[in-house]
């Protein structure tokens, strides 16, 4: 990388070599057993480099050519972005721990013995279930140099276990599911189990459900599955910069509901999206997004900041074959005070939202959602009372955090980069078949 | 290239082998707002071995081409630890062929300046529509050169261009911010993405207009859709239930999805074919050697047909239709569509729409999934029907529904056959795989809309 830096600089005032290298074993299971085992090895390098005050770009996975690699973004450069951004010098970066050497040194045993023990523990209360997953292991390398004297690489080690299981019954299906993601090895599925058979067991029957506006019970991953794309748009500076973001002009405002609060915070110990710095060296930071209902930040890389007259947030994420761009590294929630049962409890009508089928389609960029209820439960007078099926949800996110009835008191994590709590909202627009 | 991957390939204990390299160039051009945000070139390489052990698979992947038999030895061992169970493969003449790019105009022969060039008169013209916040440009091509053999003795070379373009933009007013946007790409042929003044004229138009129009109320509609839009139903709804390997291994799904069913009217025909020519889904073998064919799905109503790799096709003993297919080297081939459409009628658009007295007319596309029974698809437009007429533009819907419902409900198919070559597919991780989807207009009726 040290010899990229050095051709490159020969022809370009500023130049930064970011590197990966990625090696993941997985298990894929298949009809409740183990089906194909697999290992990963990828690498690559991306050069970015500042000629004649223009950004080239390139990057490549063939590790033989170096050169091409110089000469391609030095082609590119006339044609590209205006630089505004600064590479970041040699600094200090917080310790931020997200590298357990128990993974990488975990047997392929183990990990099969894991997934296997998962799917036989649903099926023990629930024989006809049948089950599809996943569990991983990856070892992450990021490594990143400057012309500015930065230096910086870590290490990542990453575990996590997927498994849904489907309900056949003529030709209704019912789909759970459960997942997990840590920097630690995972060594107890029992937790897991336990929600995938709670939710067969809310799910055995299908309840009818009335189109209308009434209270919706977000769980995290109704919350995560919903809820958290809208916002982070919301709070993407790039967005903010071009005016689509709906925050615009309103930091300091309240947007939402005083009990919701929201921080980036990628300093976490061993959280999966934690790091010490971004993908330009930047050190990592918490920011808060929303304090107390609040609009405070958005979220920015180099460039972006440059353009909007403001600092990195240490926000920017990249894939190899693109220049960063600025998003959340681990966001979390604030909690309130409500559990999960007393929220069910209090409420004469309410749809339970756990699982979202075509999140991600639709308005986003307004702040937009819209979605078939993949696994949800109807609450009748205080009472689970079965499976919500054939039903949407739609609205927008910034209405529904201003209809707050309470906040759970206990927030999980989900997909190693969110931790969110159970959410009930008011007057929410849901939609069901008659 | 042939003789490194042969020697690799020798003498293991395994039951069958398979190397796949991948050697590719692409590039891309993104603008975000007025200014051009991202430009660059890369270039990829790697390859993966799969192997079969005494029913288990194995599967290695890997940038570095060096000491291939290691990689190979590697992937013995890890399919040594599944065991177990009896995985065979349908059987399939062994080819050796060379296959060079489907190139109508090569996107490599047009110089980086000139796209950017003709993206700038695109982004000029979505700007010189009044009201407009912002716009996005996304455009990709990329050329890739697959090596395949197998222990079984074929080994194949095929090439591939794939072009793709995004033209979004948005309007806003205060906190409301509306976008519409148009897909496209094509297989080999650059001047797909030439001509599109038109389109960025009318994208932009169509984000300005969003912002006034009304919220749809929610609930059961009768709705027609746009041959684009009526192509993305038929991918979600029906096209990744017909993927064997989403009933081979289930019993009661094997039950539903019986060759014989009846899932719609006898007007209703959908065909699935990498053999279709010229399409983003087009291709002569798939990713295991396997030539492509052209498949019914649905014939006159019932259910004739399914989608299949080797392994699939072993074990539901029904012919192999050449659809396994992988985004890259990274990944195994697993059973995909390529160019699925429901075939042409009768009916003209006039006369879908005669006789409804309230409906959604929903066009052009934003996204769906599916979850097998359940899909959800959206439209990048929609405007209501009244007494047989396209009336005033509604904020774009969601719609969803019950496969095995929705499909009856289908109950009119137009004539007007088109196909939406601006999508991509995602299933296992792979995302986005170059589908085509293609259709008439078609009328559903009671099909649930979201709204207020």
């Amino acid at each position: 990388m040290e010899a990229i830096l050095d051709k490159a600089l020969r022809e370009a005032g500023e130049c930064e070599v970011f590197g990966v290298s990625q090696t993941d074993t997985s298990m894929s299971f298949e009809a409740n057993r183990l089906k194909m085992v697999d290992t990963r090895e990828a690498s690559g390098l991306a050069l970015r480099l500042v000629k004649d005050g223009r950004i080239g770009f390139s990057s490549t996975t063939n590790l033989a050519e170096e050169d091409a690699l110089v000469d391609r973004a030095l082609e590119m450069a006339p044609f590209g972005a205006e630089a505004l951004l600064e590479l970041p010098t040699a600094v200090s970066y917080p310790a931020v721990d997200v590298h357990d050497p128990r993974l990488e040194a975990l047997g392929m045993d183990a990990m099969r013995h894991l997934g296997q023990s998962l799917i036989d523990a649903v099926r023990a209360e629930w024989p006809n279930v049948q089950c599809e997953g996943r569990v991983g292991r990856s070892v992450t390398r990021t490594e990143l140099l400057n012309s500015r004297g930065c230096r910086v690489s870590y290490t990542k080690t990453t575990k996590s276990i997927y498994l849904e299981g489907v309900l056949v019954q003529g030709t209704d299906m019912l789909y759970v599911s459960e997942s997990e993601t840590s920097c630690h090895p995972i060594t107890d599925v029992a937790p897991l189990a336990d929600s995938m058979k709670l939710q067969l067991e809310r799910a055995s029957r299908v309840a009818t459900v009335p189109s209308r506006a009434m209270p919706v019970l977000f769980t995290p991953r109704g919350l995560g599955g919903v809820l958290i794309g809208p916002l982070i748009s919301g709070f993407s500076g790039k967005n903010a910069l071009k005016g689509t973001s709906p925050l615009v002009g309103r930091l300091g405002e309240q947007v939402v509901d005083e009990r919701i609060s929201l921080w980036d915070d990628p300093t976490q110990p061993f959280v999966p999206g934690s790091r010490i710095c971004d993908d330009e060296g930047t050190p990592s930071r918490a920011t808060p997004l929303i304090d107390r209902g609040i609009a405070s930040s958005f979220l920015y890389d180099l460039q972006t900041a440059a353009q909007a007259g403001q600092t990195s947030t240490g926000s920017a994420s990249r894939s190899l074959s693109t220049l960063p761009q600025p998003g959340p590294g681990v966001l979390v929630f604030s909690t309130g005070d409500a559990s999960f049962e007393e929220m069910v409890s209090g409420m004469e009508e309410a749809l339970v939202v756990e699982r979202l089928l075509g999140t991600g389609q639709g308005n986003i960029l307004g702040g937009g959602f819209n979605a078939n209820v993949l696994l949800g439960y109807y609450v009748e007078n205080g009472e689970i009372v079965g499976r919500a099926k054939d039903v949407m949800v739609s609205g927008n996110v910034y209405n529904v955090l201003n209809g707050v009835v309470s906040v759970g008191s206990e927030s999980r994590w989900l997909r190693g980069f969110l931790s969110a709590p159970s959410l009930l909202c008011e007057g929410v627009a849901v939609t069901a078949k008659a | 290239m042939i003789d490194l991957i042969q020697d690799a390939i020798r003498g293991h204990n395994a039951d069958y082998v398979e190397v796949r390299l991948e050697e590719g160039v692409s590039s891309h051009i993104t603008y975000a707002g007025r200014e051009l945000e991202d430009i660059g070139a890369s270039s990829s390489r790697g390859g993966n071995a799969r192997v079969l052990v005494g029913g288990g698979w194995g599967f290695v992947c890997f940038n570095d081409l060096s000491d291939l038999r290691e990689k190979v030895a590697l992937a013995v061992s890890q399919a040594r630890l599944v065991g177990g169970e009896r995985v065979g493969l349908a059987p399939v003449e062994p080819v050796v062929d060379v296959v060079p790019p489907h190139i109508v105009k090569d996107p490599a022969q047009t110089p980086l300046s000139a796209k950017k060039a003709l993206l700038d008169e695109y982004n000029d013209i979505m700007w010189g529509v009044p009201s407009i916040q912002s716009t996005s440009i996304t455009y990709a091509d990329r050329n890739r050169t697959i090596y395949f053999a197998s222990s079984e003795g074929a080994y194949i070379e095929q090439g591939k261009v794939d072009v793709a373009i995004r033209l979004s933009a948005m309007a806003r007013d205060g906190a409301d911010v509306q976008q519409a946007g148009v897909s496209l790409g094509s297989n080999g042929d650059f001047s797909f993405v030439e001509a599109l003044h038109q389109n960025a004229r009318d994208v932009a138009d169509k984000a300005v207009r969003m912002l006034k129009a009304p919220q749809v109320k929610g609930g059961e509609h009768t709705v027609i859709l746009d041959p684009v839009l009526a192509g993305v139903f038929i991918h979600e709804a029906f096209g990744h239930l017909s993927e064997a390997d989403q009933v081979y291994d289930n019993d009661q799904l094997k039950d539903i999805m019986v060759l014989g069913s009846a899932f719609g009217g006898p007007h209703l025909n959908v065909v699935d074919g990498g053999a279709v020519g010229g399409l983003r889904g087009s291709y002569k073998y798939d990713d295991e050697g396997v030539p492509s064919t052209r498949t019914y799905l649905i014939r006159e109503g019932v259910l004739v047909g399914r989608l299949h790799s080797r392994e699939t096709a072993s074990r539901m003993g029904e012919p192999i239709s050449g659809n396994a297919r992988a985004i890259s080297h990274q990944f195994p081939p697993i059973v995909r569509m390529t160019n699925t459409f429901i075939e042409p009628g009768e009916a003209t658009l006039d006369d879908l729409l005669a006789g409804v007295k309230d409906g959604v007319y929903a066009s052009n596309w934003y996204g769906g999934m599916t979850s097998m029974e359940m899909f959800t698809f959206s439209a990048g437009e929609a405007y209501m029907i009244r007494n047989g007429r396209i009336e005033e533009m509604v904020r774009p819907v969601m719609l969803s529904g019950n496969l095995f419902t929705t499909l009856r409900n289908l109950d009119a198919v137009g004539n007007d056959l088109d196909f939406n070559q601006g999508g991509g597919c995602g299933k296992g991780g792979q995302s986005p795989l170059p589908v085509s989807n293609g259709s008439p207009h078609i009328r559903i009726r009671n099909c649930l809309v979201s709204g207020v």
